[in-house]
């Protein structure tokens, strides 16, 4: 299938340059107001997604992972929510859009995959159906033509019998058959923009695999961007070009997947991936869970929001750590690998302390330094 | 399903066999021989002879076994019975026999039935009424949960609940009907007849019914809403890019209908076998109405007995019926 973005299913003006990034986050800071304060889910949050790549954003439950990408969508209730900064689709301003206009853009060019599909389908409604009213808000079909293109996606996404499956209800497919058919009601408008929010947590480990590779088929064939949100280093590996690891609602760290993977530069990063068990490494290995709890996002505290949890505050010099908020800029592997802290040598750090501790294979012995292979990753390849 | 219906069906006749046992004890053999004493006297101007007495109790069937009165009384039920004694004379009593009433001195089933038509319209117009606006007006404020409409819906169905339903319909009966005479006429006119007359009649009756109860059901209606819109499932209908509304009134009504529903299926069971005070207060010949007048002494315990049996055989039929309901409403339950 072609994506030919001069013809606009839902009429809006073509961007004018296809090149651009489809979609452009500027400044944005979603606040909700609630009766014990003022909640901060994300600030001053800015990243891109250009078509046919991958974003991934990596961080803990209530990191504002969620809630950034609900806001792309236009999802929270404006009575209960303030927003402010920039989110453009396609070169369209998505902030103070009117519903209506907002309404043309969810599920057609850009769709969501939810976590827990159980609840995420409606109980009551049969797997076509759903796919099928998702094709019709956007097209005008008859029932017997959306139902025929239920059947298209459900067969696309690998269900097997998919004219039969097509009438079953969300309680009677495995947990990876729901997966899959939320996939299919994702993509049943050909999106531009997939956001997928955790779309593998709930399901086990053989059928994430399996997910996972559905999901980079169809980037593939679509040509869509994708934003997938996810707490699992391994997801972001797998599929994701850039990474953003976003902390008490602010990024941290942001850059081409594999220097974000191999030179992490801001400590709450480390303590991801300290926290992987590795399968087939040393299984005397330990592993290192990041101490303490994710900050109150009610409260957030001074300066760093990771400082009450970091290792490694005593390195930097004075109060800073506790006192200033560190900004979000390049370190010493060039301009596009940015991140959030005030340690001024995180690479020898990394290297020296938290490398041996969390992965000594990757420390070549006779040198004490990263083995060649993974010094010589380039910052700006994505 | 046939499985689980049949099932159902055979614990629910249990449930009657168990119900009218318990209903010919309580009415037939707790009050001793008051019964036969009553018939006695009235027959005798106020004095009672020891072998009138006597030969009245054997009528009755006083002196046979408790058994053998309950099958007498449950074949009759099935099979008819003749020669049935009531106040000094001999009944025919076809099946299903309920008795004689003194009443009238018909048989119970035949007053049964001309009673019905009444009560049945009556609780179906009521009900649909409730059901219908409870149901739209718990939505809506659900839809707007928390603004002033919401606040006034819920605060004003918590007066109308909090005043006794007798008062209302009272109330609504003296005014209405007749100071400002704009219901004139208020009473079951036989439908087969005259709906149009009867729908004028019934109208206020209905109203009443309706507007007291619909309350109740708002408020449980907005409660599963409120539920249910923060489910997973809506977020993903709007994701989608679904119009509200219809995410509020397909989405999401579907799913918060089904308890709403299975506590109507029981509320109707009750409103069929007979609500006293509307069919007292708008002079409705029903069910309710023919219950009371049974009461005043002496008592005419074959129309007391019959009402509370096909009260209870309507709220187990009910019963039934909702969980059979439930099945088509919830694909998830499946009772194979």
């Amino acid at each position: 299938m072609s994506t030919d973005i001069s013809q606009r299913p839902d009429g809006m003006a073509a961007p004018a340059n296809p090149d651009d990034p489809f979609l452009v986050v500027d400044g944005l800071t979603v606040k909700f107001p609630t009766h014990d304060g003022l909640v901060q889910a994300v600030t001053d949050l800015s990243y891109s997604v250009e078509r046919g790549k991958t974003l991934g954003i990596v961080g803990e439950s209530g990191s504002g992972k969620s809630v950034s990408s609900m806001a792309v969508l236009g999802l929270h209730d404006p009575k209960h929510t303030r927003l402010s900064g920039s989110i453009r689709v396609d070169g369209q301003e998505v902030i103070g859009a009117s519903e209506d206009r907002m309404r043309k853009v969810r599920g057609n060019s850009v769709a969501m995959i939810f976590q827990d599909a159980l609840t995420a389908l409606h109980p009551f409604y049969t797997i076509g159906d759903q796919i099928s009213e998702g094709y019709r808000i956007h097209h005008r079909v008859s029932k017997g033509e959306a139902k025929k293109r239920a059947i298209e996606m459900l067969d696309r996404v690998g269900i097997p019998q998919p004219n039969r499956r097509v009438d079953d209800y969300p309680h009677q497919f495995s947990g990876g058959m729901r997966q899959r058919a939320m996939i299919a009601m994702a993509l049943v408008n050909d999106p531009q923009l997939l956001i997928a929010d955790e779309p593998t947590t709930a399901l086990d480990v053989t059928v994430q695999a399996q997910i996972l590779d559905l999901l980079q088929d169809l980037q593939r064939e679509f040509n869509s961007a994708v934003i997938i949100i996810t707490h699992d280093l391994g997801v972001v590996a797998e599929l994701a070009d850039t990474t953003m690891v976003m902390y008490g609602g602010r990024a941290v760290e942001y850059g081409a997947t594999r220097e974000i993977l191999t030179h992490p530069e801001m400590p709450y990063t480390w303590g991801l991936l300290g926290s992987i068990p590795e399968v087939a490494g040393d299984a005397n290995v330990r592993l290192v869970p990041i101490p303490g709890n994710p900050p109150s996002l009610l409260n957030p505290p001074e300066g760093c929001a990771f400082h009450p949890r970091c290792p490694h505050v005593d390195k930097v010099p004075g109060d800073l750590c506790r006192t200033t908020l560190p900004a979000l800029v390049p370190g010493d592997r060039g301009e596009n690998h940015v991140k959030r802290c005030h340690l001024a040598n995180p690479g020898e750090i990394y290297t020296e302390e938290v490398l041996p501790e969390i992965a000594p294979d990757l420390i070549d012995p006779t040198t004490g330094e990263m083995i060649a292979e993974l010094a010589a990753v380039d910052p700006d390849e994505v | 399903m046939t499985g689980f219906i049949v099932r159902r069906l055979l614990t629910s006749i249990l449930v009657v066999i168990l119900t009218s046992m318990f209903v010919f004890v309580l009415f037939f053999k707790g009050l001793g021989d008051s019964p036969a004493r009553n018939a006695c006297e009235k027959l005798h101007n106020g004095r009672c002879p020891a072998p009138v007495l006597a030969s009245i109790k054997h009528e009755m069937g006083f002196d046979r076994s408790l058994a053998s009165n309950y099958t007498t009384w449950a074949k009759g039920i099935f099979a008819g019975r003749s020669n049935v004694y009531s106040d000094g004379k001999g009944y025919n009593c076809p099946a299903p026999c309920f008795g004689i009433s003194q009443m009238t001195g018909n048989t119970v089933w035949g007053d049964l039935k001309q009673k019905y038509p009444a009560t049945m319209t009556l609780a179906v117009g009521g009900a649909s009424m409730y059901l219908v606006l409870g149901v739209i007006l718990g939505s809506l404020a659900a839809r707007w949960r928390g603004t002033p409409a919401d606040r006034l819906l819920v605060g004003s169905s918590l007066i109308v609940s909090s005043i006794p339903y007798y008062l209302v319909a009272l109330l609504a009966w003296i005014y209405l009907s007749l100071q400002f005479q704009i219901f004139p006429n208020t009473s079951y006119y036989p439908i087969t007849q005259n709906p149009g007359k009867t729908f004028a009649w019934m109208l206020l009756p209905w109203l009443v019914l309706g507007l007291t109860n619909c309350t109740t059901y708002a408020r449980f209606t907005r409660g599963q809403m409120v539920e249910t819109l923060s489910e997973d499932f809506i977020r993903t209908a709007s994701a989608k890019g679904v119009r509200t509304n219809r995410v509020l009134f397909k989405h999401a009504l579907r799913a918060a209908i089904v308890p709403v529903i299975t506590i109507f299926g029981l509320d109707f069971a009750t409103l069929l076998a007979g609500t006293i005070f509307t069919e007292q207060i708008f002079s409705i010949d029903g069910i309710g109405r023919w219950g009371l007048a049974a009461l005043q002494t002496p008592m005419d315990l074959n129309v007391i007995s019959t009402v509370v049996l096909v009260s209870s055989i309507l709220v187990v039929v009910a019963n039934l019926l909702v969980d059979i309901l439930y099945s088509f409403l919830d694909p998830r339950v499946s009772i194979a």
